[in-house]
């Protein structure tokens, strides 16, 4: 990696401003994507804002949300029994991030941030109606995800906690790509009283999606029945040497009916 | 202590040190003033170096040297040698282009050194690479196997016309073609074998020492066979006599062949210690890895055999192009040739077999053995064409391997492809692994999962390879430019501890425990009083090194012979302590007795009568203990086996999931079933990757899309299955111990065992073929193709 300045601030507001002052100053949180491009030399920060001494830890788990500071690792996340009783998608989703290694150093905040097209988490935020809670406001899940490694946040932005809201059911089901194990199609499915919402990482050319015409049919009929003969076109779906357009767009239904399926 | 001798499963001694990071590899050897080397690499697949400006790059901070392939040149360093040389069907030697250290003047393969920044730091080598002008001129790429034979394709080397290598042919044209015109049926079919990359645990290493007081240098390296090495950089490229070259290889993570050869970066760093006087050390990235390790298989081969009515194979005719890459790699041409088609015979009685192979270069990372070398290739070929061939008459595929079987009355075998087998019996382990992996029961089992939307198919591979690599004269007569004996040096200390010290080379193969066991056993000293040695040039007389499953046939035959030499000597000097003839004296498990009474001397006796001669047969004897023996093989060894492999695709998605998985291997006399157990398993791992999961694919202008471990799929611990490994054995008989070899078994046998099982599952839906690796989304396609006929039907 080439040199860079190293900042640990103690409170937010010190760390948005280290990455106000300087435009070329980059955030980190728990660097499971950052420090691999920064050892292939493929970016170039003057500093680096280490994050990991904010106070952004936890799980709260209240009546009808979970908010969990953007701090928190995946392994908190998978390990947490009180989350898994309340949204056992998403104990399952972070369970399968990554291996042990990676779990017990990413965060979740870091990975909305980055909103990698394959990453795992943003598929959750967008079924579960997630808000986005920043060092300056609140942003709907709805509204962050923007495309492709791109988001609502602003260059100093820094997310401080997500709060999901409490579905009825949900499940979290994954189609890995085999080396990687990112998600070639990734489906979070969340039933809440006033409707379903369904997510897809792992396909779109745009990142991560919601299928309104699956979400229509589980809204009046919870089953995989419902959106068996509904099919995706593949055309703004991502083909490469692992999946096709065509058969990213099979495994959407494939993976979708398996995460109705198992939703609890 | 219990016993440990051979047959034991002796849990291995070196794994206390492996498993707790006490491990001393390469990259853990530093020396005082080291610098550092940092390779840039062509990005480009093939171009024209236009200009390449070193001067920013020198002047940077920390920068002690940058040179140039032209700099290596100009102070006479040669090209990297290719150690086999194949002729031509006309008789003509095959086109060996140069292969520089360092390009010169063009680049031919992504990932080809263009210049090496040597810094104090290993950061500020990198940094100064970025300051490396290079202006390329870019050149049309061929990037495939089949493309470099198209007419009109770029060439890789000028002086290589239609890229070809060599033209290479073995068998008898004649007799196969007048066969193929009496056949009752002639079955075809084409297939690829897919590219590897090795990917070793430990990326290779290299760091290069110069003595100043003594000139002498010392090259550390992640390599399987130091003395070849030494061999091969001294004498043609560096020009460094032996005595001035020490070349160590200290514990190395894993190899599979891709840490054979003599690689650019070992030359790099010694040159450049001699020249800076100062060591310098190369560590690989692991990008680096994928685009610098010499890759393995890429065949594409048209297989046809010729059949009576009855299914009795009557020949086999195979064409294949293999894929070199840029350069010759160390051993590469002899792969496809001597390792691959002399064995399509297999484990079947063909009587007549021709085989053609054009090896081509291509703009790509240069391809080389890799665990099995060859005769995953030809197994590969001859066990899917078995399948296929029960596919197209409607035979049964196990009863026409039984009536094809070369039986176990017919040894010693002369093939029609040059190779005489000592012995075998295929029927046997057939029957053993069939019998383990309950074959007949196979059906209902299909049933069960069907019910379950899940298509299970069953596939098995009788197959056989030639390790023990090789007759010195054999293989002199086939182009190898070395010998491939062993050599061991058994030292018998004054007090009766034991160092052996052995050419052959342990990467992973768990060397200081077999070989410990196999001196135990002879001399009656328990394993922690015996030191097994390798991988240093200043210890060890000579060695050819490890691969080709040759360390304990060759490398464990010559310490046999240098214990007999031990034995021998011991006797003498047994008979004068115990004033007997030498001919009544017995030796037995660490004990000298005189027959046929109760006088006796231990080792421990002898061994310090030997190193403090006081009552002593001087006259006769010289005092020590210590004897070296080099053992040349008389035939290579022909481990074989049955691997069936049980697994289910989900139609869904296409995805295969591993059920069962037994391999049965006859690999001779055992040493230790624990580590055969492991060695098995850890090829059948790989075999179960190839199948499934690996591909090197490069893009048609010759970049390589699987660079990396988020686009190569190496196979996880959850993509196998338990692999349940069995043996029943015959014993080689020309060897000492009885042993075969079992280190490339499991990658041998059990690719085709997986691609039977895979096509089998797809019975209904009347595929004949498909070539790997198996992935779920090359399946869900052809399922998808296949349905609308299944619905039709």
């Amino acid at each position: 990696m080439y040199d860079f300045a190293y900042q640990k601030p103690a409170s937010v507001a010190d760390a948005v401003k280290l990455l106000g002052d300087d435009p070329d100053a980059k955030a980190l949180a728990g660097g499971q994507t950052f420090i691999p491009v920064l050892k292939q030399r493929l970016a170039k920060p003057s500093t680096i804002v280490d994050l990991g001494k904010l106070d952004l830890r936890g799980i709260t788990v209240g009546a009808d949300t979970v908010t969990i500071g953007a701090m928190t690792t995946h392994a908190a996340v998978a390990s947490s029994e009180e989350l898994k009783a309340k949204i056992p998608g998403l104990q399952e989703l972070a369970s399968w991030i990554g291996d042990e290694a990676v779990r017990h150093r990413g965060t979740m905040g870091g990975s909305l941030a980055n909103n990698d097209p394959a990453a795992c988490y943003p598929s959750a935020a967008l079924a579960m109606d997630a808000t986005i809670k920043t060092d300056r406001r609140e942003i709907k899940a709805d509204d962050f995800f923007q495309g492709m490694f791109t988001t609502a946040l602003e260059p100093n932005e820094i997310i401080t906690s997500i709060t999901f809201k409490v579905p009825q059911k949900s499940a979290y089901e994954k189609f890995r790509n085999p080396a990687s194990r990112y998600a070639i199609v990734g489906v979070f499915v969340a039933q809440h009283a006033n409707g379903v919402r369904l997510a897809i990482t792992g396909a779109g050319q745009g990142g991560v999606f919601r299928h309104t015409a699956f979400e229509q049919a589980l809204s009046s009929n919870f089953s995989p029945d419902a959106i068996a003969g509904i099919a995706t076109p593949p055309d703004d779906l991502n083909g490469d040497i692992h999946a096709s357009a065509e058969y990213r767009a099979h495994l959407i239904n494939v993976v979708a009916r398996r995460a109705v399926a198992k939703a609890r | 202590m219990g016993f440990e001798g051979i047959g034991a499963s002796v849990r291995r001694k070196e794994d206390a040190r492996f498993l707790s990071g006490r491990g001393h590899y390469t990259d853990d050897i530093n020396r005082p003033g080291q610098l550092y080397a940092f390779i840039k690499r062509s990005d480009r697949p093939h171009a024209r170096i236009a200009s390449l400006q070193t001067a920013q790059a020198a002047a940077a901070p920390g920068v002690v040297a940058v040179f140039t392939g032209q700099d290596m040149a100009a102070d006479n360093v040669g090209g990297l040698p290719c150690g086999w040389q194949i002729h031509n069907k006309d008789g003509s030697p095959m086109a060996e282009p140069p292969h520089p250290v360092i390009a010169i003047g063009k680049v031919r393969h992504v990932g080809d050194p263009v210049a090496v920044v040597i810094a104090e730091s290993r950061q500020a080598a990198k940094d100064a690479a970025e300051l490396l002008e290079i202006e390329y001129d870019d050149l049309p790429a061929v990037a495939t196997t089949l493309d470099a034979l198209e007419p009109g394709a770029p060439t890789v080397h000028d002086d290589v016309a239609g890229n070809v290598c060599y033209d290479w042919h073995i068998g008898d044209k004649g007799t196969v073609d007048a066969a193929f015109a009496r056949a009752a049926k002639v079955v075809k079919l084409e297939l690829t074998n897919n590219r590897l990359v090795p990917n070793a645990m430990e990326p290779r290493a290299a760091l290069g020492d110069f003595d100043t007081s003594s000139g002498d240098f010392t090259l550390y390296t992640t390599s399987q066979n130091p003395h070849v090495i030494r061999l091969l950089m001294g004498a043609f490229v560096l020009h460094i006599p032996e005595n001035k070259l020490r070349v160590v290889a200290p514990d190395v993570g894993g190899g599979f062949g891709s840490k054979i050869y003599h690689y650019a970066e070992e030359a790099i760093v010694t040159w450049a210690a001699g020249k800076l006087r100062r060591p310098v050390k190369w560590t690989a990235e692991r990008n680096e890895s994928f685009m610098s390790d010499a890759h393995g298989r890429d065949h594409v081969s048209t297989a046809e055999m010729a059949l009576d009515a009855d299914g009795t194979f009557l020949a086999l005719r195979v064409a294949t192009i293999a894929n070199m890459g840029a350069y010759l790699s160390t051993f590469a041409p002899c792969v496809p040739t001597y390792l691959y088609a002399t064995l399509l015979a297999g484990v079947y009685k063909t009587p007549a077999i021709y085989a053609e192979v054009k090896a081509v270069f291509t703009n790509t990372v240069p391809v080389d053995a890799y665990r099995g070398a060859g005769r995953p290739e030809a197994t590969y070929l001859l066990e899917r064409l078995v399948d296929v061939i029960a596919h197209d008459t409607g035979m049964d595929r196990v009863e026409i391997r039984r009536k094809n079987f070369i039986p176990a009355d017919a040894f010693p075998y002369q093939t029609p492809v040059a190779l005489q087998y000592d012995s075998g019996n295929y029927e046997m382990t057939l029957k053993a692994a069939l019998d383990a992996a309950d074959f007949a029961g196979f059906e209902a089992r299909r049933a069960a999962a069907r019910a379950k939307g899940k298509l299970r198919g069953i596939g098995i591979s009788t197959y056989l390879e030639a390790c023990g690599i090789a007759p010195s004269a054999v293989v002199g007569s086939l182009g190898a430019r070395a010998g491939l004996y062993e050599v061991a040096n058994v030292k018998v200390h004054p007090t009766g501890s034991i160092t052996v010290y052995t050419g052959t080379h342990s990467h992973g193969q768990g060397h200081e425990t077999t070989f410990a066991q196999l001196i135990s056993d002879q001399m009656g000293v328990p394993i922690d009083q015996i030191e097994v040695v390798h991988g240093d040039t200043s210890k060890i007389p000579f060695g050819m090194g490890t691969y080709g499953s040759r360390s304990l046939a060759v490398g464990g035959s010559a310490m046999v012979k240098a214990m007999d030499k031990i034995i021998a000597k011991g006797k003498k000097i047994a008979a004068h302590l115990m004033e007997a003839a030498v001919e009544d004296i017995e030796f037995d498990k660490g004990t000298f007795k005189v027959a046929g009474t109760d006088k006796s001397k231990t080792l421990t006796d002898i061994s310090l009568a030997a190193y403090v001669p006081h009552n002593y047969p001087i006259e006769e004897l010289e005092p020590g203990l210590d004897e070296t023996a080099f053992y040349d093989p008389k035939n290579f060894t022909f481990p074989g086996g049955c691997h069936v492999c049980e697994l289910e695709i989900d139609q869904e998605t296409g995805v295969v999931e591993m059920v069962n998985f037994v391999a049965v291997d006859d690999v001779g006399r055992v040493i230790n079933p624990m580590i055969v157990e492991g060695q098995v398993q850890g090829g059948v791992a790989q075999g179960i990757g190839q199948a499934l999961l690996e591909n090197a694919i490069y893009d048609s202008n010759g970049q390589l899309l699987s660079g990396s471990f988020m686009d190569y799929t190496m196979p996880r611990a959850n993509d196998l299955v338990n692999i349940s490994v069995g043996t029943e054995i015959t014993l080689c008989t020309h060897n000492p111990l009885g042993v075969k070899g079992c280190g490339e078994v499991g990658a041998i046998g059990s690719p085709p065992a997986v691609m039977n099982a895979v096509i089998d599952a797809l019975k209904e839906y009347g595929i004949r073929h498909i070539d790997m690796p198996a992935t779920g989304a090359k399946l869900w396609e052809i399922l998808q193709a296949n349905r609308p006929k299944m619905a039709a039907e």
